[in-house]
Order: structure tokens, then sequence, then C-alpha cells
């Protein structure tokens, strides 16, 4: 990223009559599309661009310069994990034996995209201590979604139709109580504690039969390890709930603990995250659900099966299951997504995998530690892969959780993700990866350190920041009040 | 523990234990119960090397066989520009996350902006959110949307020329969101009217989704369909393939209130099945009903234009349980792919498209009916690059004997029908070659 603005739209650098394509001649002749009624064709062409190839490439690659991403430099992004996507991934996902299948191709075709499917499916269900995987959810809240669909399946083939609450704690993701909501679910709150972990006195009175399960992640979005776990499995058990995992903090349980070890029923993973396939400025993503034994009838439709013939032969299917919940994917998921996690899962390897939990939460405690003599930490004690401080220690200068975000990108750095969770007024959460060096943690803390300083000797600076980045501080109030969303808005406004 | 994505020595892990006044990695997890902590190794493979890694996927994908494809259905094999792949390949745009910090991340910011104006243009739709996951989700999303809009009315109808595909996802979503869906029947391969006029009478719908193209191909007249449903205080939800709407009526020329569907005809491989992008646009009037992200323009502290998420409240990590959707990741590189491909392509490109498809798919049908074995299933109906034919071969043999020759020949339908597909990327040549693997496979019946 350079700090040099590159503001163009596309709509302003086309001129009538230039084209960007080239496309085979027609061989066939007399089949003209002018046969088609013109009641049923647009009346008129739809404004797109007319621009070459080189003007095309330029305007995007400008573009991408006014981005940060990964391999610019370091995202203290908590609850994201933000860690390296290997280019060996990406080579891997192109493979045209695999990129170029339709998905409703003969399954005799495919049996080696199956394969893929179905070898990821078993890595994760080891790694996570479940039964089984689908992978078809898009994304983790389409995970989320999908998860609470396979509960409420779960009990109604029981036919205990009451259960229609979800319990979700105040630190939880938005996401949480949003899919419970798109799946007809209402959503109960459970307190924290003052160390932030679930109040199991809280939780215990909204136990009864009304409770389809509860939905958590461990560790929590604090980083905090929910050291009640098993206590509230078993709470939650007793009632006739299930309990479901929000892998969105897997990362630091890899090598340490699974969540079907630990009481979980069913669960998701964001292969973006935990499994290193790249964010893309927000997608595509891919959740696969796992569930443990007893629920994988209820997996989305369609399931991929595998059929042993003999010790060397076997072949694989695409099933719809009786018993499934339905479908909620056009086919089955964002597979060139799972083609970079496997990709990523056998370069690891098992001797590998183990330590990215570790690693990670080392270079979480590290930071904590290195700075909480200037921001303020509400939950001392050993974190997992992330923490929370509580803005800068000395409140006197005003200098806010926001202002520090955006100095920080003055310094090269992406923010931390800020006010969230909710259970802090100035919360400011950061998750350095198991792939950041103790050089870049050291500039980083450098970096924290010296904006503490900078809010008590030029709070001005700090609080109009960031200085150095392609555009300044945005009003988004403006934008909110009056959206401008397309270019032939902002042409009339 | 030197491995190349870790770059720690164990000199820096000592260190750093020490100022964590920790003396190993494993008393940083002193926290976890012991016995919940996993005390063995996991049964996975052992590392790879990237030679390794790069023989043990060519040798899977011996097992996959790339086939001429005469099959869409929902995806479609069509010309991809270079110049897309590349671009979007830019790590820039590849490795960063979503533009929530929008002074480094003008970007993606400019790319969604030029995205929702291109598929406006493309929809005639005023409004168009940042993507949705794929269209079959976002026909879902859109479902939800209308029951939201009626407040109390919870019942939708859907056509059943609507691609199963679609209508399987909106059945699911509606099953556990307490939405009724009722079929509007089929009458000689289009939307019955007559069954549409009653059903939307009762005065109790929420909203209507139909297809353009439908699942057969054809396109279908749905001159005022959206006065009815409007007069019924329903919204109209049109399904559409996007590169059909280069050519075809558009959901705002029809009066819909939500036009969805799926991008990938717009060049994205068909990677078996995703990631492809789902997109919804809408009038100014339900913007604030809208599922998922938006950007709007706006100015920075300097007074440059910029561009920034907007509209925000109406999201999940706002509203929580109240927002007008659970979505959060949706398919924002995808979004890029398709922005490349309409700035390259202009309105020019895709009328050329389909003109490709519509000559090659009616060539196809004209010479498959010519062999006396297949006769057009809908033969009065207009339809674009996809068709439907009866036959009374077995479709599972015929089948099998093109895949021997290397080809997809269509997709199987009940009643032993043939739903086929032709776009630019077949070219006279390999459809020519699929007839005459048609009629050897009639002669070996005989």
């Amino acid at each position: 990223m350079n700090n040099v603005y590159y503001g163009k739209l596309i709509f302003e650098l086309t001129k009538e009559g230039r084209k960007g394509y080239s496309l085979p001649k027609n061989e066939i002749e007399n089949y003209g599309i002018e046969a088609l009624p013109a009641a049923l064709t647009r009346g008129e062409a739809p404004a797109l661009p007319e621009v070459d190839e080189l003007t095309v490439v330029r305007h995007y690659t400008n573009m991408s310069n006014n981005n940060f991403g990964v391999d610019t430099g370091f995202y203290a992004l908590g609850s994201c994990t933000m860690k390296y996507n290997p280019k060996i991934n990406e080579e891997i996902a192109a493979h045209p034996f695999f990129s170029g299948l339709h998905p409703l191709q003969d399954v005799s075709t495919v049996q080696g995209a199956l394969e893929v499917y179905y070898k990821l499916q078993q890595s994760l269900a080891e790694l996570a201590g479940m039964k089984e995987f689908t992978l078809n959810p898009y994304a983790g809240a389409h995970g989320e979604l999908t998860g609470l669909m396979i509960m409420r399946s779960y009990h109604m083939s029981r036919g205990d139709e009451k259960r229609t609450k979800v319990i979700v704690p105040d630190s939880a993701h938005g996401t949480n109580p949003a899919s419970a909501a798109v799946c007809g679910l209402d959503v109960v709150v459970v307190k924290s504690r003052p160390d932030g972990t679930v109040d199991v006195d809280d939780l215990r009175p909204l136990l009864d039969d009304t409770i389809a399960g509860m939905m958590m992640t461990n560790p929590n979005t604090l980083g905090i390890f929910e050291h009640s776990i098993a206590e509230i499995a078993k709470l939650v058990h007793d009632c006739g709930g299930l309990m479901y995992y929000d892998g969105a903090n897997l990362n630091p349980m890899l090598g340490k603990v699974r969540p079907g070890d630990i009481g979980f029923d069913i669960m998701h993973i964001n292969l973006h995250k935990t499994f290193s396939t790249p964010h893309g400025g927000g997608g595509p993503g891919s959740g696969p659900v796992g569930v443990r034994e007893g629920l994988e009838q209820f997996l989305p439709a369609p399931r991929v099966l595998r059929h042993e013939i003999d010790d060397d032969t076997y072949h694989y299917s695409v099933e719809a299951c009786d018993e499934s919940l339905g479908s909620i994917s056009g086919f089955l998921g964002n597979f060139a997504v799972m083609m970079r996690a496997y990709t990523y899962i056998l370069t690891l390897g098992r001797e590998n995998v183990k330590i990215v939990g570790p690693l990670a939460t080392l270079n979480a405690n590290y930071v904590k530690e290195r700075l909480k003599d200037v921001f303020e930490l509400p939950i001392g004690g050993v974190c997992k892969h992330e923490f929370v401080f509580d803005g800068l220690k000395d409140k006197s200068t005003g200098v806010t959780t926001l202002d520090v975000a955006k100095r920080l990108l003055d310094y090269g750095f992406h923010a931390p993700t800020i006010y969230f969770p909710l259970l802090f007024h100035e919360a400011l959460m950061i998750e350095p990866t198991e792939n950041e060096s103790k050089e870049t943690l050291d500039a980083f803390i450098d970096v924290m350190h010296k904006i503490a300083q900078e809010a008590k000797d030029d709070p001005e600076l700090v609080k109009t920041a960031p200085h150095c980045t392609p555009v300044r501080r945005l009003d988004d109030t403006q934008a909110a009040l009056k959206p401008i969303v397309t270019y032939k808005e902002l042409l009339e406004a | 523990m030197n491995y190349k994505f870790f770059p720690h020595t164990d000199e820096d892990i000592r260190t750093m234990l020490d100022a964590c006044g920790e003396r190993t990695l494993d008393d940083l997890y002193k926290d976890v119960p012991e016995q919940l902590v996993l005390k063995r190794d996991y049964e996975l493979p052992e590392a790879m090397s990237e030679v390794e890694i790069r023989h043990y996927f060519d040798e899977l994908g011996s097992y996959n066989v790339p086939l001429a494809c005469f099959v869409g259905a929902g995806c479609y094999d069509h010309y991809s520009p270079s110049v897309v792949s590349s671009i979007i390949q830019r790590s820039e745009f590849l490795t960063s996350y979503t533009p929530y910090q929008a002074e480094i991340s003008q970007g993606t910011l400019q790319y969604i902006f030029e995205y929702q104006s291109m598929m406006a243009a493309l929809t005639g739709m005023e409004v168009s959110n940042a993507s949705m996951y794929d269209g079959c989700t976002a026909t879902a999303e859109a479902m939800m949307m209308a029951v939201a809009n009626a407040k109390k009315r919870n019942k939708v109808l859907v056509s059943a020329t609507v691609n199963p595909a679609v209508r399987r996802v909106v059945d699911t979503y509606a099953k556990f969101h307490g939405v009724e869906i009722v079929t509007i029947a089929e009458e000689g391969g289009v939307t019955s009217r007559a069954d549409f006029e009653q059903k939307i009478a009762a005065g109790d719908v929420a909203g209507v989704i139909v297809a353009a193209p439908n699942y057969y191909g054809i396109l279908e007249d749905y001159t005022g369909w959206a006065d009815l449903c409007h007069d019924n205080k329903a919204l109209f939800i049109m399904n559409c393939v996007a590169s059909a709407l280069g050519v075809i009526k558009t959901p705002a020329e029809w009066g819909a209130d939500v036009a969805v569907g799926d991008g990938q005809s717009f060049g994205i491989p068909m990677n078996f099945g995703g990631p492809y992008v789902g997109f919804l646009c809408t009038s100014k009037k339900l913007i604030r009903k809208m599922p998922g992200r938006i950007v709007g323009a706006t100015i920075d502290a300097d007074g440059k234009r910029t561009f920034v998420l907007t509209l925000q409240a109406r999201e999940q990590h706002i509203r929580r349980e109240k927002a007008t959707s659970n979505i959060c990741s949706n398919e924002s590189l995808m979004a890029l792919y398709v922005t490349i491909y309409m700035s390259l392509m202009g309105k020019q490109g895709l009328r050329e498209v389909n003109e490709l498809g519509y000559a090659g798919a009616h060539y196809l049908a004209d010479k498959l009916v010519e062999t006396g074995q297949f006769r057009m299933a809908y033969p009065d109906k207009p339809f674009l690059n996809e068709f439907v034919l009866e036959t009374d071969l077995d479709i599972d043999q015929l089948q099998a004997w093109c895949l021997d020759d290397g080809m997809q020949a269509g997709l199987k339908l009940a009643g032993n029908r043939l739903l086929l597909c032709v776009t630019e990327m077949r070219s006279k040549v390999e459809i020519d070659a699929l007839v005459e693997s048609v009629n050897d496979f009639i002669n070996s019946q005989k």
C-alpha cells in the first residue's frame, strides 16, 4: 500500500466504442438472437463501461494499491485470525483438473474432487473430535445457521416441538443471535462473570424444556478459556439441549483441545480463519459444520459418502439423505476454498498442526504482557489466541480506542478489532497469529507505546489520525444519512 | 520446531515465555482443566513438501475427467478473460479483510461500489448489496425480506419453473424461518397465470418468486404480474441468470421489487460448485430492509471523494438478533471477479456472449430434433441458450455413451427429458461432435 490515493471509477475511464474482450467468431448462421420477441428483451443495453484491456488492468492495479492485506503487513485483528495465506494453496486451487468441473457432471468423472471433499471433511472431524462434517456452508454465519438447523431437526425428530430458545452469552459474536433469529429461534442472553467467562449461576435458571441448546465460543471473545465448560455442557445436556461451538476461535485449540471432547455436539469452522484460506476482502469463506455421532443424518443435502468395495477399491457418491434438514447451498459449497484448506492441512501435517495453537497463544500473551503497562487490561492471567484491552490506561487525554486504531494505520499496521466485545466501553481486541515473528510483534509493541506517549504529548495528533493513509478519516454519518450507492446516484448528487 | 510458517527460533520462544512469566508452551494452557486436554497426536498424514503436494493433487486430479459441458442448470461454462484471474490474485485484494477500516481499504470499497453500480445497471434496479453467497441463498434472503416487509404475512409463492436447486434452499430457509411456501403450477413450460391469479387473490401473500430465464431456459411473459403483486401488497421477486440479463427484459422493466440470482455466469470458473456470487438488487425504498453489506460514497476529512460501508445499523454486528440477516462474510472477491468481467465485456460483449449461446443452442436443438429421436418439450416457447428435449431413448445410456466421447450430454430431468445448454465455449465442431455421438448411439440401438 502506498499513500497516494487513486480514486477514479471505471465509469470515468469509459469511451464509447472501446472494447476489452475478444470472443470466437460466430460460425453458426441463421440463428440470430433478434428472433426473440421484443417484448421479452431489454429496451436498452446496460450502462456498463467501455474500456480497453490495459485501462482495466491499470485501473484495478492502482485500486489495489489503496488496500492493505496480510501480504502487506500485520493485522492485529481480534477474532479474525488473519494468518498467512500460503501461495501453494492458490496454485492447487486453480488446478485445471478441478477448477473446470461442472457440479452436475457425471459422478464417475468427479471422483478426485469428491475425495478432496471427503478427506477434508474427515481431517476436520479428527481435528475437532466430531463424527462428520458437511462442507456445504459458505461462511461462518452460514455454518452457524446450518448448525442451528441441525439442532432444531434433532429436537423435531424426537417430537420435541417446544424447544424454541437458544442461549447465547453476552460476549458472543453478533452472528450468533442473528443466525438464531433467521433459524426461527428466540435468543436468551446469559451474563458473563467479572472474569469474562459464562456465569453458571446466571445460566442455571434459564434451563428448562424450551431450550434447544446453547451457543458458545471457547476460548470466548475475550480470549479466555471457559474453564467451567464441562459443567455448562452437563447442565445444558441434562435439560435436553445441545451444545453448539462457534469455531471462530478454534485456532488456539489446535494441538490442545478438541471441541468434541469437551461437550460440544455441533460446531462450525471458519476455513478462512483457522485453515489459512484468504479472506478476500470479505469472502469467499467456507463454514464447515461438524456433528457428533448420532446427528450426522441431519446434515444438509447433499452429503458425500464413501463406499468401500474391498481394501483397495472404493468410490464416492453424492446423496440426499431422508432425515437431512434440506439443502442450504446450490451444490457442494465453496469447493475451491476447500482445495486451499486441504492443501494447508497436508502441508502442515500432524507434526506441525499441533503447535499452531500454542504458538498463536504465545504470541498473544507476549503482546499482552508487554503492553499492559500503558493499556488497561481488565482481565489478567493467561489468555489464549487473543485478548482485550479497555482502551488506554490514562483516560485523561481524551484519546479513544478509535483514535488509537486510526493512528496505528499511520504506522503501517492494521487496526485491532474495536468496540467488541460489548463488555467494555473502549474494547480493543488483539489477535496476532502464529505466523508473526518476534520482530514484527516487537515493532507493533513499540508503536503502541509510542501512540500511548503521543496521546499524552500531542493528543490532537492521535485524535485526527490517520495522516499518512491514502485517504483521511471518512464522514460515515453523511454516508448513512443520504446513501449514495451507485455511480448513477453519484452523478445525480 | 523450525518450520516455514513458524518464524520463532528456540531462543525467541524462551525470551517470549520469559516475558510472560511462563516456563513452557504447555504452561500457557494451565487454565484448561487437565482432563479436557488432548493427549495424543492427530491421526493425520505427516507434513508434505510442495513437490509432494503437487504430485498428490496431480494424482487425485487424474480421477476427474474434464468434459465438453452441455449442461447448465444453474452453473454455466463461460469464457473467463485472462485479466480477471490475474487481477483477483493480487494479494492486496486477495489477503485483505472486510473493509471496516476504510482508510486502508479503498481498493475493496471502490470495487464494491462499482459492482453495485453495474449490478444496478444490469438489472435496472436502483440499488444492489455488496454480494450474497450464491443465487440460491440470495433468493432465500429475498423471501425473508418479503416476509419482513409484509409484517403479518408469512406465505410466499414460488413458481414451479424456478430452478429446483434454488427451490430446495428456499424451502429449507422457509421451514426454519416459519414461512409457508406455496407452488404456482407450471403449464407448458411456463408459470400458470391462472394459478398465480387465484393464489395471489387470497390477499395473504408476502412475496412471489419467478425466474428469468426459467429452469427450462424459457423466457416467460410476466406482463401485469408486478401490478397484481402490488395490488395485493406482495413483493415481486425475480431470480435471474446474470449473463442473460445482457439481453433479456430486466426485472425493473417487469416491475420487480427484488432481483436476485447468481453471478457465476459472468465467467466465474465452475469450480465444482463454488465459490460463486449471489446478487440481490432492490429499490431505494426497500434499501433499509436489504440484507448484507452496502458501500456508499462519502468524503474524507480533506474533502476527497471516498467510499465506506454504510447503513450498517441493519447488520448483525450492530443489531444482533434484530438484524435483517445473519450474513457477515459474503463473496467479496467474486464480486470483484464479475466487476472486472463486466468492465472488460461491456454491453457489447454481453450481447455477443448471448448471441453465440443463442445460435449454438438453437442449432443443437434443430440438429437433435432432425435425428427423429427427440422432440422439443415446449415447441412454441422462446428460449435463450438452454432447452428441454423429450425422447424415447434411454437417457442414462445415451449420456454414458457421450461421456465416453468426452462430453456431458445435458442433465436428465423427470419424464425422460433432457435439459441441454450451449454457451460461447462450445464451438461448432464440439456441437457437431455431440450430434455425431448421439447419432452413433441411436444407430447402436437399431
